[in-house]
């Protein structure tokens, strides 16, 4: 078998340093424009102007379709009720918005939005907040399984206990749960932060990529390549601040609070795989 | 990031036993779990927050300054590109006042009237 000494490893592949490039687009932009708040297609709305909307009756298409025509008319808050646990609700919303929701959703609720701010005062199914860009979500009680998979940003929120893959391909924003969290949470993180206050299942962090998991209770187990590390002063400060914000509180103090993160052995496995290969073979 | 704020700028980033072994700099060529300092924020960034009705920097909290080709830039995910940051702005010397930095210039440029995803919309937009 080939010796390959681990210093000289990649210059023998023929590997060298691969730098972060893409396409620069200062020449469609000038820093010193005009600075607007909101995106430039964006309805302009009124939060103190109320809409109504009754989901008795209405199939989920009709009243995604209701949502946009309100915040067209200038709504900038809407009260939604009866939602009958619908799936595909309140998805796509793409400005600012007080979305109010009076019960519970089914699947895939409020997705894909960026920037509303809404409340749920009831459960929601499987994959809420899925691909959310920004703003914000507070769940009043429980959640289902792969809550928030694959969020961008913003801030999705469940007082009460959510299933299991929890975060799953999170890549940026951050997840708060009140209560306990299943199996695999945070399965191929790879940005963002999560906060379970209460107790984690097995796997957490299963080959997560970066972020960051911040964990109140016990953990049952970690995943491949979830470390531990220390909590600093800048996440104790951001994580009080964080909390606050919504009225939470770590059971046992943020002080107690295990934090973890991607031990990076995984990064570029697809590069030493030939690496192995010759060493297997 | 306790290490130079100029680190990527003036190195080639091989730093870790992990890099040097597989000859590549790990990922983002900044600290992405860096959590915002709130005190550093910016007037601009106040103003967005309050028309948000948002406390914090919400999805801005993982917008940081990165580095595209040697320059300082900022990552926008909506084109999938850099926006360089104009040679005009003073780089401040540490990574918080950075960040903020890159978001007010993302900020700008996503509202902005020239921003690509305008003429994206009006050509592909369902609804």
């Amino acid at each position: 078998m080939a010796t390959v000494s681990k210093s000289s490893q990649s210059h023998d592949m023929g590997l060298h340093t691969e730098k972060l490039t893409n396409r620069t687009q200062q020449m469609f932009f000038d820093a010193g424009e005009s600075a607007n708040l909101t995106y430039a297609w964006a309805p302009e709305v009124d939060t103190n102007k109320v809409g109504t909307l009754d989901c008795e009756g209405m199939d989920p298409t009709a009243i995604n379709i209701r949502i946009r025509e309100l915040m067209a008319e200038g709504c900038g808050t809407i009260n939604l009720s009866n939602p009958g646990s619908m799936h595909g609700l309140c998805v796509g919303i793409l400005s600012r918005l007080q979305l109010n929701i009076t019960g519970s959703l089914g699947y895939f609720g409020c997705g894909l939005i960026d920037g509303p701010n809404v409340h749920i005062s009831g459960r929601v199914g499987w994959s809420c907040g899925e691909n959310m860009m920004a703003g914000t979500i507070m769940i009043e009680k429980n959640a289902g399984s792969t809550f928030g998979a694959a969020i961008r940003g913003g801030d999705l929120v469940c007082r009460g206990s959510v299933g299991s893959r929890t975060g799953i391909d999170q890549k940026g924003g951050t997840i708060i749960v009140g209560g306990q969290t299943g199996a695999f949470t945070g399965f191929m993180m790879q940005r963002g932060r999560m906060i379970i206050l209460g107790d984690a299942g097995m796997n957490l962090g299963d080959s997560m990529y970066d972020g960051t998991i911040y964990v109140g209770g016990k953990i049952e187990g970690l995943g491949v390549d979830a470390v531990p590390a220390d909590l600093n002063d800048l996440d104790r400060k951001w994580l009080k601040s964080k909390l606050d914000l919504y009225g939470m509180e770590a059971p046992n103090g943020i002080d107690n609070m295990q934090k973890i993160v991607a031990g990076k052995q995984l990064w570029n496995y697809d590069n030493l795989e030939p690496s192995e290969k010759k060493l297997v073979l | 990031m306790s290490q130079d704020v100029d680190h990527y700028l003036t190195t080639d980033g091989l730093d870790s036993d992990r890099e040097k072994e597989i000859g590549q700099t790990i990922g983002y060529r900044y600290d992405v779990n860096l959590v915002p300092d709130m005190d550093r924020c910016t007037p601009y960034l106040k103003e967005y927050m309050e028309k948000m009705n948002w406390k914090d920097l919400n999805w801005l909290e993982d917008i940081h300054m990165g580095y595209e080709e040697e320059n300082a830039a900022v990552f926008d995910r909506n084109i999938n590109g850099w926006v360089t940051i104009p040679d005009t702005i003073k780089l401040p010397d540490n990574q918080q006042d950075r960040d903020m930095i890159a978001r007010e210039l993302l900020l700008k440029f996503q509202m902005s009237e020239n921003h690509p995803m305008v003429q994206l919309r009006e050509a592909y937009a369902k609804f």
